[in-house]
């Protein structure tokens, strides 16, 4: 997650509001790639974290990100190539890889105890965003029964991580 | 979805004792399941001596972890952990990587 919380609600609004309602639900293949992108923007912010943190605590959960997401994402890229679906680039996937480039780059700037906060509280704001998705829009938009039980599992996982993530950011302070 | 508590007699443990009395004690295995995020049964009642056995079906890394302290059982993906039951009480444990996931172990005497 590298969206901003402001930026985050942003994307959710994006995803699950009043543009939503004015077009049309999201097509399988866009939730698909929505959904990959998502966990690709986590591995990439955890992946910035192992090389930025001293921090054991931070340094665990960015691993359990990079196990996590990875491991979803798998699950995903097996599910579109048994359904034969490809995934569908879309304004959604944009918007959210827009805005991770962007966290990413602000995080750089940041050391030590300061990116350690600013990763971890981007973390919490990150996975609402994305659990608020999965269950506004994505879930209730898939089609495919396969799909929407992976999306299931995804969210479960996202709030999971969500409470993760408050933990650490709690041991942070 | 099967059930998946299936408590089976793992091990007859025969304690022969210096007075020549044999005392024999029956412990049993439990199986508690983790599917997607879910832990099955979530709430499990078992005595002293027994052996708890986690099923990890999922493809995500979990372990039961004991609030109290008491035990951290680690559970790599698709891998299964145990821990034999030391003392009685009742124990809230959860996984420390997804803290949603969240279950009890009554352990009697």
């Amino acid at each position: 997650m590298f969206v901003r919380l402001s930026a985050a609600l942003a994307a959710v609004s994006l995803l699950s509001g009043a543009a939503m309602a004015q077009s049309a639900k999201p097509t399988d293949p866009q939730i698909a790639h929505i959904a990959y992108t998502a966990g690709l923007i986590d591995i990439a912010a955890a992946k910035q974290a192992l090389g930025k943190t001293s921090n054991k605590e931070v340094k665990s959960f960015a691993d359990d990100m990079v196990r996590d997401h990875e491991a979803v994402n798998k699950q995903a890229l097996d599910l579109v190539k048994k359904l034969n679906v490809t995934p569908e680039d879309n304004d959604t996937s944009k918007t959210l890889s827009k805005n991770a480039a962007a966290k990413l780059a602000e995080l750089d700037k940041l050391g030590g105890a300061a990116f350690d906060k600013a990763y971890v509280a981007n973390e919490v704001a990150y996975h609402k965003a994305v659990d608020s998705a999965l269950e506004t829009t994505l879930i209730p938009s898939a089609n495919n029964a396969e799909l929407k039980s992976l999306l299931q599992t995804g969210l479960k996982i996202f709030q999971g991580h969500e409470q993760h993530a408050e933990h650490v950011a709690a041991a942070l302070k | 979805m099967p059930r998946w508590i299936f408590p089976t007699v793992a091990a007859l443990v025969t304690a022969t004792l210096a007075l020549g009395i044999s005392v024999s004690a029956v412990a049993a295995t439990i199986q508690i399941s983790m599917e997607n995020l879910e832990v099955a049964p979530a709430e499990v009642t078992a005595k002293v001596g027994d052996t708890i056995e986690w099923v990890n079906k999922d493809v995500f890394a979990h372990t039961a972890t004991a609030r109290n302290g008491d035990w951290d059982v680690m559970l790599p993906p698709k891998k299964n952990g145990t821990l034999v039951l030391k003392k009685a009480g009742t124990v809230d444990y959860y996984c420390r990587f997804h803290p949603n996931m969240k279950a009890t172990l009554t352990v009697t005497p």
